[in-house]
């Protein structure tokens, strides 16, 4: 701050940090405020309006008229339910995994680099290609995952999976929506092992060797140690894996279509078929509208959370 | 015991390999099969019963709009990593840096921006790209998918930003810098592992998006891959199982290569965010 410039150097905008930084901040905050904020409070505005496709301008207030309807259909509590279920049990398996993989890639091995091509490979696919993976992966009629099943004798008449050839496995509530958590658990794993990997490198190897002198086996080291001083990277990771689930559509729109009835339905996708699929451009809006709380309240806990644990 | 341990090693790397590698070996197998043999219920899915054949391939290449779609995707992405960096690099060192105790605290707003859904937005951002007349061309992309990779990207390398020693800065402006010139000279190269994550996460969540590829665009020759192969290989019941399972194949080895081998500076990337 207190640098003396060269005696003949003007004071030029390089030299002025509090101009500088305005400079340097404003393309983004311009281009952040025209495409996200103003179009968000477009989506509020639409939300309390009755536009649909045929008429899409902001006109006709309704007040929290579409909220109302939103709440009473049947497919939007069903979405609602769906949503955080699948939310809240992949990102309980990925931090499992995540945190393993991690211990794992934090020692070094011949081939390092090779399992590293592996494991990210998930990440590599667009999402909705994935989807067209795994549907094809967990067909009705030939999946290889059935053939298996069928062939180590759990699957086939006198079986204890019941006298069916196929499992089914988007055409049922429950195994809908575990392959829907699966789907997500495998194409968000590499990017959340990246990020727990982050903190667990970045922990001191002599407090671990240190453990280890102390006699700590594996696990007391991983929970005394690892996972309090990796906690604030966790749950960066927890957040990231939650709004890439959360908002996603692509996945359920790919596979079960929200079916069979709406039994699988997801709230994004429900939003989708809404308001653009259905017409009714304010509906979706405001279906939509209720994801924001649900991420904001989760997102706000995890980063006081995450706050906390670093000040202590 | 240590045995056991060792082998309990092995036997994670494998297991997480598997997992991982499995649906995409299942895709490379598809592939190259003969309908006869694929459509077969009793035939072994994992061997070619018939001799492998290259003519999905070749249908994905000269039938389809697979190559146009492979061009749009990265010509958006390479436009979206290149407007990212120049908006989010600036941005973020300014907030570290320059604009006082408010910036350095701003990382959750930065990240709350991000938490916005795409379901939410793309409903006025399609009456603004209309406005704009950049519907169905690969235009509407490329000024979109910014809304991802910006707040993302300026969250990432403020924590970069903030994790470089302010004396670093100080001899340099010492010695006769301007606050630009240390920035270029000390501040920028500093934080090229977390510019690196950038690049790389802003080409991915580009080539990743579904819901703006598919419901900003609707003419063909402005698709892309993540929206124009189930699209186009999809119709109505019918699937083209093996060339759908090519086109994703053909995207994620190359890409998973190239991401790999950057996995140890991936993961420099992150490791700012911690602290």
């Amino acid at each position: 701050m207190n640098a003396v410039p060269q005696a003949d150097a003007r004071l030029g905008v390089g030299d002025r940090p509090g101009l500088l930084g305005v400079l340097m901040l404003s393309p983004a905050l311009l281009y952040i405020v025209l495409l996200v904020a103003v179009p968000f409070f477009i989506a509020i505005a639409l939300s309390m309006a009755s536009a649909t496709v045929g008429a899409p301008g902001v006109h006709g207030f309704v007040g929290f008229q579409n909220y109302v309807a939103a709440v009473h259909e049947p497919e939007f509590l069903m979405g609602l339910r769906n949503s955080v279920i699948v939310t809240v049990a992949t990102v309980v398996l990925i931090l499992i995994f995540a945190t393993i993989e991690s211990e794992l890639l934090a020692r070094d091995f011949r081939g390092k680099w090779l399992f590293q091509i592996l494991i990210i490979l998930p990440w590599a696919m667009p999402v909705s290609l994935a989807a067209v993976n795994w549907l094809w992966l967990l067909d009705s009629q030939f999946s290889p995952i059935d053939w298996l099943f069928r062939h180590l004798g759990l699957l086939g008449p006198g079986t204890i999976w019941g006298p069916q050839m196929h499992l089914y496995y988007y055409g049922q509530e429950w195994l809908g929506l575990a392959s829907i958590t699966l789907i997500n658990v495998w194409r968000i794993l590499p990017l959340a092992t990246v990020i727990v990997l982050a903190g667990r490198v970045s922990i001191p190897a002599d407090i671990l060797e240190q453990a280890q002198v102390d006699g700590a086996g594996i696990f007391r080291t991983l929970f005394q140690i690892s996972i309090p001083a990796m906690f604030p990277i966790l749950v960066v990771a927890t957040m990231f894996a939650a709004l890439l689930v959360f908002g996603d559509m692509a996945i359920v729109a790919i596979t079960t279509r929200g079916g069979p009835g709406y039994a699988t339905q997801l709230l994004p996708f429900w939003a989708y078929e809404k308001g653009i699929e259905g017409g009714a451009l304010s509906q979706g809006a405001a279906i939509a509208l209720f994801m924001f709380p649900v991420l904001l309240a989760g997102a706000i806990w995890a980063l006081r959370a995450a706050y906390r644990s670093q000040t202590r | 015991m240590r045995y056991v341990r060792k082998s309990g090693f092995y036997l994670g790397l494998f297991l997480f390999a598997l997992f991982s590698v499995f649906p995409v070996a299942w895709m490379v197998i598809t592939a190259f099969k003969e309908d006869s043999d694929l459509y077969n219920v009793d035939n072994n899915p994992f061997l070619y019963n018939l001799p492998p054949t290259l003519k999905h391939i070749e249908y994905l290449f000269t039938s389809t709009h697979y190559p146009t779609f492979l061009w749009n995707s990265l010509f958006i992405g390479v436009l979206v990593v290149v407007i990212t960096l120049v908006l989010a690099v600036p941005a973020a060192y300014s907030l570290a840096r320059l604009v006082g105790r408010w910036g350095e605290r701003s990382g959750i707003a930065v990240f709350l921006v991000y938490l916005i859904p795409p379901t939410l937005l793309f409903i006025p951002l399609y009456q603004l790209i209309s406005f704009a007349h950049a519907a169905n061309t690969v235009w509407a992309l490329v000024l979109v998918y910014p809304t991802i990779t910006v707040p993302f990207c300026t969250w990432l390398l403020l924590g970069f930003f903030k994790s470089i020693p302010r004396d670093l800065e100080d001899a340099a402006m010492t010695d006769g810098c301007s606050r630009w010139q240390a920035f270029r000279r000390v501040s920028l190269p500093l934080a090229m592992p977390g510019i690196a994550t950038c690049v790389v996460f802003a080409f991915a969540l580009s080539l990743s998006d579904y819901i703006y590829a598919a419901s900003f665009v609707s003419s063909t020759a402005a698709r892309t891959v993540s929206a124009g192969v189930p699209i186009e290989l999809i119709r109505g019941d019918i699937y083209f199982w093996q060339s759908l399972m090519a086109a994703g194949a053909i995207v994620a080895i190359p890409l998973a290569i190239a991401y790999g081998l950057l996995f140890n500076k991936l993961v420099k990337g992150f490791a700012a965010t911690s602290g």
